[in-house]
């Protein structure tokens, strides 16, 4: 039994089909990358993974149990934007899992409690590299200082799996070497289970385990109007390190070959 | 560099800003003069000296019948009405707002009903205030309140809605209840909206307070101007205009100023008026 197991997963919104026929078994601890084209369905398959919506169709089980009806911290999340708190500086936003789990009415705390849990997300401050901005509010941190506060964040809750939708996507190149160097460390350190959505497909062999295509399949003899998106290609990647080194001084146009002959695979479905 | 991007000094943006206040009064001394010079007794653009005169007599020097100092306490039951009026509709809006904002089912049932309130003209609903409440404090208050809440709850739902899905997702995947998911993600990050809320209320809020002093009261700034406009004392009226309008400005500024003080992380960015 895997850890992580998708069966039949449809998606309709309004009547439309956005995903069909989804089928996956993930094992604990796997790194799967997700690419396809856009629209095509990505973020609404992380969704159901989080529970934030429900499949019109099909079940999802992680560890042998059905996913509840809502999100819970078993499974944290990065979104691309908008994942940290606008209102809390960096530590404020560091402690709030921890003041939520404590303060268990409002959430809220004060004093020596507030002070102590200040002191508990000291290191993580200085893991990710933020100490010297503890004081700061998002809006002043840069896009990259951003993303390591909100995975940070999400990690303090320990989730078995993180789903992440395309959280590099906003970030410069360098930038991004460094969150892939974080991310690897992290999910090295932890053993958990990561999803990752991203539009680059370099980034997706570097960082997986595993990439898996979403496409649309439109040739269905049995059903011609479904234009549901489904799983098209499934790759098991050979073990990271190699891949990785291999990408770290791939140029662009390498990762334009990759991509291409992905697009050529993904058309070349039945 | 051309005209639209220039810089401009703090020393010149205050004066530039006191240009159009300086020829309005210069404008106001000439035609008052020249009024003045054709008939003594013109009572309809009085002197500056002379509304000066009567403006400190009304905050100084006790009033033969009443013994109050006029101006004061006109404007302390000018205020106590504005203030209680606004403070009820701030708390009904952030009630309600948050119910429209942040729950689906709320909206639902809510959002027609304030959407239709809100189209009532307030001063229609004066008279049957004043046969419900009668002449009383109470009617005033509730004018304001029925002219300000539906815009203020408008404008705080629609702050709920703005805050990203993605924020509530999140703070669900970090254990919060519902309860939690209010008091840390959606009433921190509306109360600078509420205050935004409070300054835009407050420009219908004068209105209704100036008009239920006028139509029903014994005290008040709007009581005194209309109560002197039958002896045209021009020489009380302008001051008292100039003296609301100051004391207006002076609130939203005020207002403005906490919100800068209290919630800094949401006056990072950008320039607002
Ligand atoms: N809440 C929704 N209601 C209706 N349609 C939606 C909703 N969310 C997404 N969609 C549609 O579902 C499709 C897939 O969206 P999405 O999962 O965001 O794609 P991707 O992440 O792959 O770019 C898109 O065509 C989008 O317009
Ligand atoms: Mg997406």
């Amino acid at each position: 039994m895997s850890f992580v197991e998708v069966n039949d997963v449809a998606v309709t919104y309004d009547g439309a089909p956005i995903l069909r026929k989804v089928n996956l078994q993930v094992a604990e601890g796997a790194f799967v990358t997700i690419v396809g084209a856009s629209g095509c369905g990505k973020s609404t398959f992380l969704r159901l993974l989080l529970s934030q919506e429900q499949p019109s169709d099909g079940t999802i089980r992680v560890a042998g149990v059905h996913l509840p009806s809502s999100p819970t911290p078993d499974r944290g999340v990065v979104f691309q934007r908008y994942s940290v708190f606008p209102h809390l500086t960096v530590t404020e936003n560091l402690i709030l899992p921890l003041e939520i789990e404590r303060a268990k009415g409002l959430g809220l705390t004060f004093g020596k409690l507030r002070r102590s849990l200040k002191a508990e997300v000291e290191e993580m401050l200085n893991s990710i590299g933020l100490a010297h901005a503890r004081d700061r509010y998002p809006s002043q941190l840069s896009g990259g200082m951003q993303q390591r506060l909100a995975i940070a964040q999400a990690l303090l809750k320990k989730p078995r799996v993180l789903l992440l939708d395309e959280p590099f996507g906003a970030l410069d190149p360098g930038i991004r070497r460094d969150m892939h160097d974080l991310i690897l460390a992290l999910w090295t350190n932890t053993g958990m289970t990561i999803f990752m959505v991203t539009h680059d497909i370099a980034e997706a062999f570097k960082l997986g385990t595993r990439l898996i295509v979403f496409d649309k399949i439109r040739h269905d003899v049995a059903d011609p109007s479904s234009v549901g998106a489904t799983i098209t290609y499934d790759l098991p990647l050979r073990r990271r390190g190699v891949v990785a080194e291999g990408l770290a001084g791939a140029t662009i146009s390498a990762a334009n070959m990759l991509d291409h002959s992905l697009a050529e695979i993904s058309q070349d479905r039945p | 560099m051309s005209y639209s991007n220039q810089k401009i000094g703090l020393a010149s943006r205050v004066a530039l800003g006191a240009l159009p206040f300086a020829a309005l009064v210069a404008a106001y001394s000439v035609g008052s003069h020249i009024r003045r010079a054709d008939n003594p007794a013109d009572k309809l653009l009085p002197p500056l000296d002379d509304m000066a005169a009567t403006f400190w007599r009304m905050a100084t020097v006790p009033d033969q019948r009443s013994g109050d100092l006029l101006l004061w306490t006109d404007t302390f039951q000018s205020l106590a009405r504005l203030g209680a009026g606004v403070l009820i509709s701030a708390a009904i809006a952030l009630l309600v707002g948050v119910i429209i904002g942040y729950l689906p089912r709320g909206r639902a049932t809510l959002a027609p009903f304030v959407a239709a309130v809100s189209l009532i003209p307030p001063i229609t609903v004066l008279p049957i205030l004043f046969i419900v409440f009668g002449l009383g404090e109470t009617s005033k208050v509730a004018l304001i309140v029925v002219g300000t809440a539906p815009v203020m709850i408008r404008s705080l739902a629609q702050a709920v809605m703005d805050i990203p899905r993605e924020q509530f997702v999140k703070i669900a995947t970090l254990g919060a209840s519902t309860v939690q998911c209010v008091c840390r993600v959606v009433l921190p990050q509306i109360w600078p909206k509420l205050i935004t809320a409070i300054r835009l209320g407050l420009v219908p809020a004068w209105i209704f307070l100036i008009s239920a002093e006028a139509i029903a009261s014994t005290d008040g700034l709007g009581y005194r101007i209309f109560l002197v406009r039958r002896y045209l004392a021009m020489d009380v009226i302008l001051p008292y205009v100039a003296w609301i309008t100051l004391l207006a400005y002076a609130l939203d500024r005020g207002l403005q100023l906490l919100s800068r003080k209290l919630f800094r992380w949401a006056h990072l960015e950008g320039e607002s008026l």
